[in-house]
């Protein structure tokens, strides 16, 4: 069983609906002890930053998946504003405190030249280093991508995918079970079920 | 580098794939989640839903339809018709779709757009903007009026102001569509367009017009526009989405293509 967690933002269905279509049982969950029992875990979300943690703090699922992550090594897949959470800061409206999984923080991207936030639609992913999300993807498939904000990683050893879009960007990241993608794999058509598959076959 | 967007538009009327929202006499053209399935498959870039159906119970209907998309479709769709309340919002959000547009709403009641932005984020918040050309004036000095109800109403607002207004209010993009345009098939309303995309730094999707794969062209390089709208044009098979692709592709404007 994968499971999506739930804690109010995010477009969970896209999400469970495309686990469901490589062939696994997803189970959207806001219950830690529901949760502990996934062999996966996927953290999407869609959203503001600050909301985000705010309502990962008060449900309680905060401390409960960074137990199951770091401790136990749950893989888990963090997705677009998921991916951003996993990082130590962000500065979305204010200043605000992540999940602190990886070393990394989240800035507003600022593209220059004239180019508009936010970055919307399909662009590259360029690959940094080997990552088993990426087996099977065509190198010159496509993602969506939907954000203002980039994950800044502080360490360059987990930064294994980026994109340019004014600047270069990390788009993807893995450190040991956990994985992130700035970009939405449910909505990157075979190129992004393809890279689910692997996190779940694979991560 | 960013791949500019081509955007099928469903009309959905009582769970069914309709012809036009400003056309008298709607006619029944197929099923909304068959046909969204062709064109993902295709290659379509993302998806419009929009719901011109009036009665509470047709919604319901809708937001089946927008399920049953969520659940087969794995690129990105919007949905918009009726959005005039959060609580909207979120019912079409909780379906699967990623983006809601709010159009006549918006223009009766701007805070929506800052209260959507603020509870869903700013990219799930897409402005939809009807536009008629009007002879320019102190209220209106673009010479483009923002009107409602098909173009049946004129709201006394000038087009790119409204455009600005939205942006500061946090919406994510703009649908920006001529209502002198829709349905002539001569091409999008290109002044209107660069109007809009240079008067904003948000992406805005062009609409109305589309009656070959060189409008398309002309609305993302002259227009200035990230995303191109169409809907007859595929509806009806006059053209493919992989046809209109390969010829913008050719022309040096970067498309996605599908593998």
């Amino acid at each position: 069983m994968i499971g999506i967690v739930n804690y109010g933002l995010g477009n969970l269905r896209s999400v469970a609906g495309a686990v469901q279509r490589v062939g696994y049982d997803p189970r959207i969950s806001s219950d830690p002890g529901e949760l502990a029992r996934a062999d996966k875990l996927i953290l999407p979300g869609v959203g503001a930053f600050g909301d985000g943690m705010r309502l990962l703090r008060e449900s309680g699922l905060a401390d409960a998946l960074s137990e199951l992550v770091l401790e136990k090594g749950r893989p888990v897949l963090g997705i677009c504003l998921g991916f951003q959470l996993l990082a130590k800061t962000s500065c979305e409206f204010g200043e605000h405190e992540g999940l602190g999984w990886i070393d990394a923080d989240v800035l507003r991207l600022e593209p220059g030249g004239g180019l508009r936030l936010p970055h919307v639609g399909w662009n590259d992913l360029e690959r940094l280093a080997p990552c088993p999300l990426f087996d099977g993807v065509p190198e010159k498939a496509l993602f969506y991508y939907v954000h203002s904000y980039h994950v800044r990683c502080n360490v360059p050893d987990i930064a294994v995918g980026a994109c340019e879009y004014g600047r270069r960007f990390t788009s993807v990241i893995r450190r040991d079970n956990i994985y992130g993608t700035q970009f939405h794999p449910e909505k990157s058509q075979q190129a992004g079920l393809r890279m689910l598959l692997n996190f779940l076959e694979r991560g | 580098m960013l791949s500019k967007r081509i955007i099928p538009c469903l009309d959905v009327r009582n769970g069914r794939l309709t012809k036009g929202v400003r056309f008298e006499g709607n006619v029944d053209i197929g099923d909304p989640v068959e046909t969204a399935r062709m064109y993902y498959e295709q290659g379509a870039d993302e998806i419009v839903f929009y719901d011109i159906t009036a009665s509470h119970e047709g919604r319901g209907i809708f937001l089946d339809v927008v399920e049953r998309v969520a659940e087969q479709i794995f690129i990105p769709f919007s949905v918009g018709g009726g959005i005039s309340t959060v609580a909207d919002m979120r019912a079409a959000l909780m379906a699967g779709a990623e983006k809601v547009s709010v159009n006549s709403g918006a223009v009766k009641n701007p805070d929506i757009i800052s209260e959507g932005a603020a509870a869903f984020g700013a990219q799930c918040v897409v402005l939809g903007m009807d536009v008629k050309q009007v002879e320019k004036s102190e209220a209106i000095p673009s010479g483009y009026e923002v009107v409602i109800h098909g173009g049946r109403k004129y709201m006394g607002m000038d087009a790119i102001e409204w455009a600005k207004t939205a942006e500061a209010l946090g919406a994510g993009e703009i649908c920006l569509n001529s209502i002198d345009a829709d349905g002539t098939k001569d091409g999008y309303e290109l002044t209107l367009t660069r109007m809009v995309s240079e008067a904003v730094s948000i992406p805005v999707i062009a609409s109305g017009g589309a009656g070959s794969p060189e409008h398309m062209y002309d609305a993302l390089t002259e227009g200035k526009a990230s995303a191109a709208l169409i809907a007859s044009i595929v509806h009806y098979g006059e053209y493919t989405i992989p046809q209109i692709k390969k010829y913008i592709n050719d022309r040096g404007c970067k498309m996605r293509m599908v593998w």
